[in-house]
């Protein structure tokens, strides 16, 4: 199996803070782990490191087969990242946003519709802005949004948020499916029932370094 | 990189068209401090027209400032700006088409204005070329400006505040210059209007290569 992600010693620092000390972690492709962890352990940094958007201090650091510690920006066009925030315009229309989202990871636009039908969201909202969507319609945009630059790495914080269980069942459908054809997928969840059936592996995060690993051993 | 820039241009003008901040509020919001001017100085309408071209840049300006605030509030808004890192768009496209689209914008506004003042101050054009190319030159230079110093308060806090105190500073002397072209372009006085006009060009290309420079740097460490 070939590592899509690996740290070994990673240590990241917010401020003056230390977020991750010392972080050892192997994701191999096709993996889906779900990284779990009380407030504060370090899981939203991890996601936001593996992303390239918080600088390794120290350690090895790879993603992707890039060195993090040379460029973190190159791997991210490969990355899809979906954190607790939606990232959406609200004065854009569905479909626009979806197609801006699109076009400025290099994939086609006419791969919109696809997208959105995939999350199961309703054609006849296509057109509405997304200000005046509820909470999960706006989740389910931001997924489109993610899927639809097919990404090799996706980093998924909460995904579930906000969703109603069948949206959470097609989402782990979805999940499984990106998984199947090779991506490889780290997310984020307080929500262990809903998640365990999904994942391939867990890890539990403490004081920014790992506690426990299901695939340890 | 033409094909991001106008990507770029056209989602925040589309993100503009729905939201109508620059037509529904900065806009009046410019036009009422060319009126609260004119009701201020009329007794004076010597001043009033002496003042014409500085009175109408300070609105730009006014306005201007309330653009770039909200070219940059969409960005920082539901973390957008994470999005555009992620993103594979260049970084110099980036800083290229949010200057196209904010150049949209206050040409709009001043497309605006200008009516405003030659209703209001009383005054008449003896040089269009003139006062085009000092439009053209002052808002290119605003815009470029605008997005450099938008992305250096973009992830602050204090943004609301500190973006008009980073960026009046620099802008006073575009402010300066556009005055005295228009002073010349609307006959108020006789001088060097294009030489005004040509150092705003230059204050425009200074800024348009600190942009292409440094833009990348400040979205990634903002």
């Amino acid at each position: 199996m070939s590592a899509v992600v690996e740290f070994e010693g990673v240590v990241c620092v917010a401020g003056s803070f230390p977020v991750l000390t010392g972080l050892d972690l192997r994701v191999d492709r096709g993996e889906i782990l779900h990284v779990q962890g009380e407030n504060g352990a370090g899981k939203t940094s991890l996601l936001r490191a593996c992303a390239g958007l918080i600088s390794v201090s120290s350690g090895k650091a790879s993603v992707l087969g890039f060195d993090m510690r040379v460029d973190r920006k190159a791997p991210r066009r490969h990355i899809g990242l979906l954190g607790h925030e939606n990232n959406l315009y609200r004065d854009l229309e569905v479909s626009k946003h979806v197609e801006f989202r699109a076009a400025s990871v290099g994939a086609r636009a006419s791969d919109t519709a696809a997208a959105l039908e995939k999350v199961r969201f309703p054609q006849q909202l296509w057109s509405v802005p997304i200000g005046s969507l509820s909470a999960g319609q706006r989740r389910k945009v931001a997924i489109a949004s993610l899927l639809v630059g097919r990404p090799q790495l996706w980093l998924l914080d909460e995904p579930h948020a906000a969703l109603d269980t069948e949206s959470r069942k097609n989402l782990d459908a979805i999940l499984i499916e990106a998984s199947a054809s090779g991506a490889t997928i780290i997310f984020v969840s307080h929500e262990s029932p809903v998640t365990k059936e999904i994942a391939s592996r867990v890890i539990t995060m403490d004081g920014g370094r790992i506690t426990e690993d299901s695939g340890a051993g | 990189m033409l094909a991001e820039i106008f990507l770029v241009a056209r989602k925040d003008l589309r993100v503009e068209r729905r939201a109508k901040i620059a037509l529904g509020q900065v806009a009046p919001l410019a036009l009422l401090i060319l009126m609260v001017f004119a009701f201020a100085l009329d007794a004076n309408t010597s001043l009033l027209e002496r003042g014409a071209g500085g009175l109408y840049w300070l609105a730009v300006l006014y306005g201007g400032t309330l653009l770039i605030q909200r070219s940059f509030d969409v960005e920082t808004d539901d973390g957008n700006m994470d999005a555009l890192r992620m993103s594979a768009i260049g970084m110099p496209s980036l800083f290229l088409g949010k200057a196209l689209a904010l150049f949209v914008q206050i040409t709009v506004l001043e497309l605006i204005l200008g009516p405003g003042i030659l209703l209001l101050y009383n005054v008449g054009v003896v040089d269009w070329v003139l006062l085009i190319a000092a439009a053209i030159a002052g808002t290119v230079a605003f815009s470029v400006c605008g997005v450099l110093w938008g992305a250096m308060s973009a992830g602050l806090r204090v943004r609301a505040t500190l973006l008009p105190l980073l960026l009046v500073p620099v802008l006073a002397p575009v402010l300066l210059a556009g005055s005295r072209a228009f002073e010349t372009a609307l006959g108020v006085r006789a001088g060097a209007g294009w030489t005004w006009a040509g150092l705003m060009f230059v204050i425009a290309a200074v800024h348009t290569a600190l942009g292409l420079g440094a833009f990348g740097f400040l979205l990634e460490e903002g």
